[in-house]
């Protein structure tokens, strides 16, 4: 690792290069982590520069894309132009399969108003109330969602209204998401849309019956197979596993949501907001888990355990640590030989940019730069600095929640004194963010761009770059391997010990694939003699 | 597999299910892409760009860089002037493009953002360029918004000077990086002069040298855009993607335009050899001609393997024109035709094809794969080709799948290679057989394994 100050002083020439403007608006989103200066402030979470090659999203790939879309028993209509819901069609790998007792599974499907020039004149609200009446019709599903595209705010099309009709006249119910993608600053609005549509119409209206160790784990998407990796550790234990919001999830597990004892945090940014509404109305804790990596699931089942504080609980989850770690065995050893004291450089949405970071380690590998690319502050720097950021124009449009306690379903399962010890002990109610986790002279950037990132490839020479597919290839480009960990190129689960090992086999086979030493042909690397010896000849 | 589609069609009038099209914008990042030194930019939300840029990423597994004005509530309720105007700063401060080709999105359209103003409002670098097109995303669909962004590239670049160059013009359409490549092969060959644009070869099939350049090596070169206003005359390949573009070029500097299909197959390359070599004075080549021969050789060797199998097939309209006819030349029943992209051309196109053949077939412009599926469960077909989204529906009735059009998510190396020219129509055959055999070895009985077929 470079030295601290040289580190910031190259930071500073970066950005540099920038139009005043630009540079105005980049400044504070890097920073070289400096534990002497704790806590250091992040900005986050505000405006894309126009003209910027941005790695970001929109509000409604935040919300159908990421929240909603997995949701398999509900058909999500886009309304719009055929693009946004053609391009969030089976896109994110967020896997969903139809187990016993369910009857939907709608995922392979695209359901699209496809809205023409006729609609935009005149207006939408009659193609989509004759659409959902058609999806009704064919397909009978138990809920429908209607998720917004830009020009539906434009035009002023009522799609609220038009959810109150299809639930009187059709009979089911119908939930409205305005997620136009120019709300927010980017894929974050779109979360919180969508977490507070599902809390205000689906959580809370089911009635499962009461188990022991209920829970839900919140903020998993299931991609790969993620979700059931860590649905079938946590069952071999005991728990009761209510709903999963949203991988392989349904909304009729989510009905029930607020009969959970406990509720897990997987990905803080996209779910923080139901989590915090479910323990202010219903007084359900919930923990910061994080399933990737060996020692950070053993965590995470340790604090799960521990927060229920059930003899049988803790026993059968050392069975289960010590069985699981007995399966894999030495193998994570051979890959750590061929990663070991190489470096990480991380760039991924809301929370896997801090969940990686300990993948990587277990296999020798510093984790030397990380960013987010919709995170807030908090993500960075830790929950306790919410109360302190200010609200700008653009996270003030979306709604934020009243929410009350309800007498009925409130209760507390840990006594006061219970609460505050295990407050030291594990992340109740908490989430540290990404700072406090990197080591001295390595680099944290929010929202980076192509130009940052080519700059930082250059800068810090990173052996693996982990990120998504507008990055991927420009990194193998240069001559990098380059991991997607939205997607995971397609491999996985990555979650739990089996998914370990996986993670380990995809990052030592990337790093040694040979494609990388024959990159040089060999006129450029080989003296070219015998050409002039037959010349001669000649 | 999409267990939820039931054989009975139920009228459809509003939902589309499963599109075979996607929007305007993507084809118009597509087709600037294949400008040398171009940067394209979206006017509108930032989420559009990077679906775009994801998309075509997946199918070429490429690098696809592309700006975006960020648009915000306060800039889709004010106009998006200031935010492009920036935009138009930023990109040649930080990037440094040789030209950046805007297209519009749903949001901009709606609001009526005027972008010929504010790009005469805007700073521009001397000697760089800023052309635009507008592609609103309710309109048409990928392949229309190819079209209207070639067509921007002639409207703002080409001029006549009165300079006549002896070349020929060529707008290949939206084809793969390997198909321009061979159009070009097949042209040199000749010994003919030419100009293509766009030309995403060298851009989408880059080489890995780990010199990394945000901006490749190929694409048309801005002067050559210019200079095609002194071309001979001008063949738009493909009338959908194509035409539009030729036509704007006859109008604005009186470049003869022809129109031809694709040149998938036989005929269609025989028609485009025969259109270049008369507008060019250049014999058609001894090796093309060889080549030409070898597939017929193919054909006339492995007819046994395809002729008669009744195919589906979806896609873009002008692949579509193309593989129709090429499957027709092959003896095989194109049984159902089906784009997403709408226009009634394509239809009045397809059917005659179809009953001059005698193939009771349904050919649909505007059309969703939840219909495909629907015809193909009332009644079946041997071979279905279209593009990765095909693979449920293959995976659903059990039917082979050929990969071919845009997008292929699912497979590599198809970029690169031809599905045009004498070359391209021997890697169809290939692909066709092999499907077909694939499946018949699958199935066969251990007592009727072939060791030879």
């Amino acid at each position: 690792m470079k030295d601290k100050s040289i580190m910031k002083e190259e930071l500073g020439k970066m950005l540099d290069k920038y139009p005043a403007a630009a540079f105005k608006g980049r400044k504070g989103h890097t920073l070289v982590v400096d534990q002497c200066l704790a806590p250091q402030e992040m900005v986050a979470d505000t405006r894309t520069i126009p003209g910027i090659i941005t790695e970001r999203g929109c509000t409604y790939a935040g919300c159908k894309g990421v929240v909603v879309g997995p949701l398999k028993d509900t058909i999500a209509i886009t309304h719009g132009p055929i693009g946004c819901g053609y391009y969030s069609w089976l896109t994110r790998r967020n896997k969903a399969r139809k187990n016993e007792g369910e009857e939907h599974n709608f995922l392979a499907y695209c359901f699209s108003t496809d809205m023409q020039e006729a609609d935009i004149v005149f207006g939408g609200e009659k193609k989509l109330r004759a659409a959902i009446t058609e999806v009704v019709e064919i397909f009978h599903p138990k809920t429908v969602m209607i998720c917004a595209t830009c020009p539906v705010g434009l035009i002023g099309d009522d799609i609220n209204a038009v959810a109150v009709w299809a639930e009187k006249e059709l009979g089911v119910q119908t939930i409205a998401f305005n997620c136009e993608g120019y709300k927010g600053v980017s894929q974050s609005a779109g979360h919180h849309i969508a977490n507070n549509g599902l809390f205000k119409h689906i959580m809370g209206t089911g009635d499962a019956p009461k188990k022991d160790f209920s829970i839900n784990i919140l903020g998993e998407y299931n991609i790969g197979g993620d979700g059931w990796e860590i649905e079938r550790l946590l069952k071999i234990i005991g728990y009761n596993i209510i709903s999963i919001m949203s991988g392989d999830g349904t909304v009729e597990r989510l009905r029930s949501a607020h009969k959970a004892d406990l509720n897990l945090v997987q990905c803080h940014r996209s779910i923080n907001y139901v989590a915090e509404m479910l323990r202010e109305k219903h007084g359900t804790d919930w923990i910061k888990v994080n399933f990737l990596g060996i020692e950070s699931t053993i965590q995470s089942l340790r604090d799960t355990a521990k927060y229920f504080n059930d003899p049988g609980l803790i026993e059968r989850t050392e069975e289960l640590i010590e069985a699981e770690l007995l399966a894999i065995g030495p193998k994570m050893e051979k890959y750590r030989e061929i990663c070991k004291g190489k470096t990480a450089a991380l760039f991924v949405g809301g929370s896997r940019a801090n969940h990686f970071q300990g993948l990587f380690k277990e296999l020798g590998m510093e984790t030397v730069l990380a960013g987010f690319e919709f995170a807030h502050r908090d993500d960075y720097e830790g929950r306790e600095v919410i109360p302190t950021i200010k609200a700008n124009a653009d996270n003030k449009n979306i709604e934020n929640l009243v929410v009350e306690r309800d007498e009925k379903s409130y209760r507390l399962i840990l006594s006061e004194e219970r609460y505050a010890q295990l407050s030291k002990e594990m992340s109740l109610n908490y989430f540290e963010g990404m700072i406090k986790i990197m080591n001295d002279g390595t680099v944290v950037v929010d929202d980076i761009n192509h130009y940052e990132m080519e700059s930082f490839m250059k800068l810090l020479k990173p052996d693996v770059f982990g990120s998504g597919i507008k990055e991927k290839y420009v990194i193998h480009k240069m001559g990098t391997f380059s991991k997607q960990l939205h997607s995971y190129d397609y491999s996985g689960p990555f979650a739990g010990f089996k998914g370990a090992v996986i993670f380990a086999r995809d990052i030592a086979m990337g790093l040694t694939t040979p494609a990388w030493k024959l990159i040089k042909p060999k006129w450029k690397t080989e003296p070219m003699l015998e050409g002039n010896y037959i010349e001669e000849v000649g | 597999m999409l267990d939820h589609t039931p054989k009975e069609c139920i009228e459809r009038k509003a939902i589309v299910i499963n599109p075979a099209k996607t929007c305007q914008p993507l084809g118009a990042t597509y087709a600037a892409l294949g400008i040398h030194n171009c940067l394209p930019h979206s006017h509108g939300s930032q989420g559009c760009q990077m679906y775009f840029r994801s998309h075509l990423s997946r199918h070429f597994r490429e690098p696809v860089e592309a700006s975006t004005s960020s648009f915000t509530e306060g800039s889709a309720v004010f106009g998006g002037g200031s935010n492009l105007k920036t935009s138009i700063n930023n990109v040649f401060a930080i990037y440094n493009p040789d030209i950046m080709a805007i297209h519009t999105t749903c949001l901009s359209e709606t609001i009526g953002d005027d972008i010929p103003t504010y790009i005469a409002q805007a700073t521009i670098p001397e000697g760089k360029f800023v052309i635009h097109a507008n592609t609103p995303s309710y309109v048409g669909s990928h392949i229309v918004g190819f079209s209207n962004m070639t067509k921007g590239m002639v409207k703002y670049l080409s001029v006549n000077s009165n300079q006549p160059n002896g070349k020929l013009n060529i707008i290949p359409g939206f084809v793969n990086p390997g198909d321009m490549r061979e159009i070009k092969r097949m042209l040199k060959s000749m010994g003919a002069e030419f100009i293509m644009f766009p030309d995403t070869s060298g851009v989408l099939d880059a080489a890995l040298t780990s010199n990394y350049n945000i901006f490749p090596e190929g694409g048309t070169k801005v002067e050559d855009i210019i200079d095609a206003g002194n071309s001979i005359a001008t063949l738009a390949l493909g009338s959908f993607a194509s035409a539009d573009s030729a036509f704007e070029l006859k109008k604005k500097c009186k470049v003869p335009a022809r129109t031809l299909l694709t040149p998938i197959g036989i005929n269609a390359t025989d028609d485009f050899l025969v259109a270049a070599s008369r507008l060019t004075g250049k014999e058609v080549s001894m090796e093309l001609e060889e080549e030409r021969g070898q597939v017929i050789d193919i054909m006339a060797d492995l007819h046994q393997h395809y002729h008669g199998k009744k195919v589906a097939l979806f896609g873009d309209p002008d692949i579509l024109i193309g593989l129709t006819a090429f499957l027709l030349e092959l003896g095989m029943i194109p049984k159902y035709v089906l784009t997403g992209t709408p226009g009634e051309a394509f239809e009045k196109e397809v059917r005659p094809m179809l009953e001059e053949a005698g193939v009771d077939g349904k050919v649909k412009a505007a059309g969703d794969l939840f219909t495909l599926h629907q015809w193909i469960k009332e009644e079946p077909v041997d071979l279905l080709m279209g593009t990765t989204y095909g693979k449920y529906i293959s995976r659903a009735e059990d039917i082979p799948l050929v990969r071919v059009g845009f997008p292929i998510m699912d497979r590599g190396v198809h970029s690169y290679l031809p599905i045009v020219g004498y070359r391209g129509a021997m890697r169809l055959v290939e692909m066709i057989s092999n499907t077909l055999l694939d499946r018949v070895d699958r199935d066969a009985l251990d007592e009727d394994m072939e060791l030879i077929m």
